[in-house]
């Protein structure tokens, strides 16, 4: 392991979120506090309890999750895509590092600033509602977790987008509404049954459900079956990096 | 000038095999892109380790091609590269890690500082940070001045020596240079030649692409052409210099020969393509040029002249007729 070169990609990383403290962490932070305020203080003051929680309190863990993955594919694939655009991915390329380490490097990097974004937004939360969380280190772990497996993705678009339209197009087409339809503002239960069986094919369901469940030890899945969901896609992700490594694509003509 | 910044390394995995005088070996290197431009055609070559080589070729020749090959940026469609003893894409970690190359397109992270870019690099090719390496480099480099300034706030030649601080960031002991003095005032490509000089004191093998023969003559050891992925010459620069120093006299005869009569023999003449002209090379600079002598031997041989002409050749013009061969 070249762990000189994993320190010099991360620490090199992060400075950039330091550069841009204000767009990294600042404006996720404000668009949260807004819903808050909105769903949680203002609608959600209507609303009935959701199993037993109230609605404001509720839409905590989806909130935190709509953020975190937005934050971790667009992150983690600007990553990427920008030293391919500049075209200092030519000196990455020659390096003495392996494909693994140039991963471990630029996700792990996505990955922290996520996950502080998710923690600082948990933090804001309690300014607005009372929060209890039931299982700490499981909140963590998936918080973890995901931010981990959904950088990986966005290293993968990074790698894929071929111009910087591409690199927006997923994380609009394709994450907001998944992470939306998934029930970051709802429990599933409150859908009719066809939408219900239907929703069971969004992969964020069971993240946030997972989520949730280490919130107040309730979710729309069985917490285990969130776990090996989210292992799932961690491996695919992983699995779809080896191949791009080891064909070039992309990346190495 | 400092010297001890490249000073050789110790750790065993960066010592090339014993007794290697050869420390790059290119054998064979095919390369063509997707999309069936052939980029490079079987090229082989065997860099000698502390020289400095330059590869001299137009546009489009396949320079650049051969050296991502070599770092590890372009995989090569056929051939084999070792350096250091170490194949480049089996062995890449220790063959990438005497290697540093300045690139010929200007890519730098816009908006971070000189000094974190430069340290970023030594740390990429896995070198423990050395604050006091980086600033060694920089004042070489004339950028101490500038290592906190945004890369974006530096001037096109000195974005050019930021590239080259980052390629001496991590102590390499192989050093390519593609079009180092591209864009670059006259003085600022005199301190480069001599930076480049100092490094080979310090042992550290150079290879540099231009399109400038005189750049070529000025600084290289040996010069290799490459034309159309094919490399057509590779030649000490004194075997080329000797060759530019020669001159030539093309005899016009009145009646072709077919061979060279005895008593000329000693001149060594070559009888021209046409049969009825004969070429006499000689060093103008050697004191003696023979030239009166060999007249009036022609003289008594019985050859009648109808016209002489004297030739001198250049660089540049064995290096035009070699591309033009290939036309
Ligand atoms: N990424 C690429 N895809 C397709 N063709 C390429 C690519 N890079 C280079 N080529 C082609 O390969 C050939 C060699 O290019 P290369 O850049 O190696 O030349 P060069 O000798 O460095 O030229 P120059 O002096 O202009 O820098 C050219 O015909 C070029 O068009
Ligand atoms: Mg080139």
């Amino acid at each position: 392991m070249n762990f000189h070169a994993i320190k010099a990609i991360y620490l090199f990383e992060m400075s950039r979120t330091f550069r841009t403290l204000l767009q990294s962490v600042v404006s996720p932070v404000l668009s949260t506090a807004l819903y808050f305020v909105v769903f949680g203080a203002a609608i959600g003051s209507r609303f009935a309890d959701v199993e037993g929680v109230s609605y404001g309190t509720f839409i905590v863990p989806g909130l935190i999750m709509l953020t975190v993955l937005t934050q971790s594919v667009s992150n983690a694939s600007f990553g990427i895509y920008f030293p391919r655009f500049i075209g200092t991915i030519q000196e990455i390329l020659s390096a003495p590092i392996s494909s693994i380490e140039i991963v471990v490097g630029y996700v792990g990097a996505a990955a922290t600033k996520s996950f502080a974004i998710g923690i600082i937004i948990l933090l804001t939360a309690t300014l607005f509602v009372p929060l209890r969380i039931d299982h700490p280190v499981w909140m963590l772990g998936f918080l973890v977790l995901t931010c981990v497996s959904f950088s990986l993705f966005g290293f993968i678009i990074g790698i894929w987008a071929k111009n910087f339209e591409q690199l927006q197009l997923v994380p609009l087409l394709v994450i907001t509404p998944l992470v939306f339809l998934g029930g970051s503002f709802y429990s599933i239960n409150m859908l009719p049954p066809l939408w219900q069986n239907i929703t069971l094919f969004n992969p964020v369901v069971y993240l946030i459900s997972g989520f949730r469940w280490s919130f107040f030890s309730q979710g729309d899945v069985a917490v285990g079956l969130s776990l090996a969901m989210i292992t799932l896609f961690l491996a695919i992700c992983l699995g779809t990096i080896m191949w791009i490594f080891k064909t070039g694509y992309r990346i190495r003509n | 000038m400092n010297t001890t910044i490249l000073k050789q390394h110790t750790s065993a995995a960066d010592q090339p095999p014993a007794g290697n005088e050869i420390i790059c070996a290119i054998d064979n290197v095919s390369k063509t892109y997707t999309g069936g431009s052939v980029a490079l055609d079987a090229v082989s070559l065997d860099i000698r380790k502390g020289e400095i080589l330059a590869l001299l070729g137009p546009n489009g020749a396949g320079k650049t091609t051969l050296i991502s090959i070599i770092c590890g940026i372009v995989n090569a469609s056929g051939g084999k590269v070792t350096v250091g003893g170490y194949d480049v894409v089996d062995n890449y970690r220790q063959s990438r890690g005497l290697i540093g190359l300045v690139p010929q397109e200007v890519n730098l992270e816009p908006f971070e500082t000189v000094n974190n870019t430069v340290t970023f690099s030594r740390g990429l090719f896995g070198k423990p940070r050395n604050p006091g390496t980086i600033e060694q480099v920089l004042r070489k480099l004339s950028l101490w001045d500038k290592r906190d300034s945004q890369i974006v706030t530096l001037s096109g030649g000195m974005k050019r020596r930021v590239l080259i601080a980052k390629a001496l960031s991590h102590e390499p002991r192989v050093l390519f240079l593609d079009e180092p003095t591209a864009g670059v005032d006259v003085e600022l490509r005199k301190d480069m030649w001599e930076t480049v000089r100092a490094l080979q004191a310090d042992g550290v093998t150079i290879i540099l692409t231009t399109h400038y023969i005189e750049e070529a003559e000025a600084i290289a050891d040996r010069i290799g052409v490459i034309d159309k992925g094919r490399l057509m010459l590779v030649e000490d620069k004194a075997t080329l210099m000797q060759r530019l120093g020669t001159k030539q006299i093309r005899i016009e005869l009145q009646d072709p020969l077919g061979r060279i009569p005895d008593a000329l023999s000693k001149y060594e003449l070559e009888i021209a393509t046409s049969g009825n002209a004969l070429i006499y090379t000689y060093d103008p600079t050697g004191g003696r040029t023979g030239i009166t002598s060999l007249f009036s031997d022609l003289k008594s041989a019985g050859l009648v002249l109808c016209d002489v002409q004297t030739h001198e050749s250049s660089l540049e013009e064995i290096f035009v007729n070699l591309i033009k061969g290939e036309a």
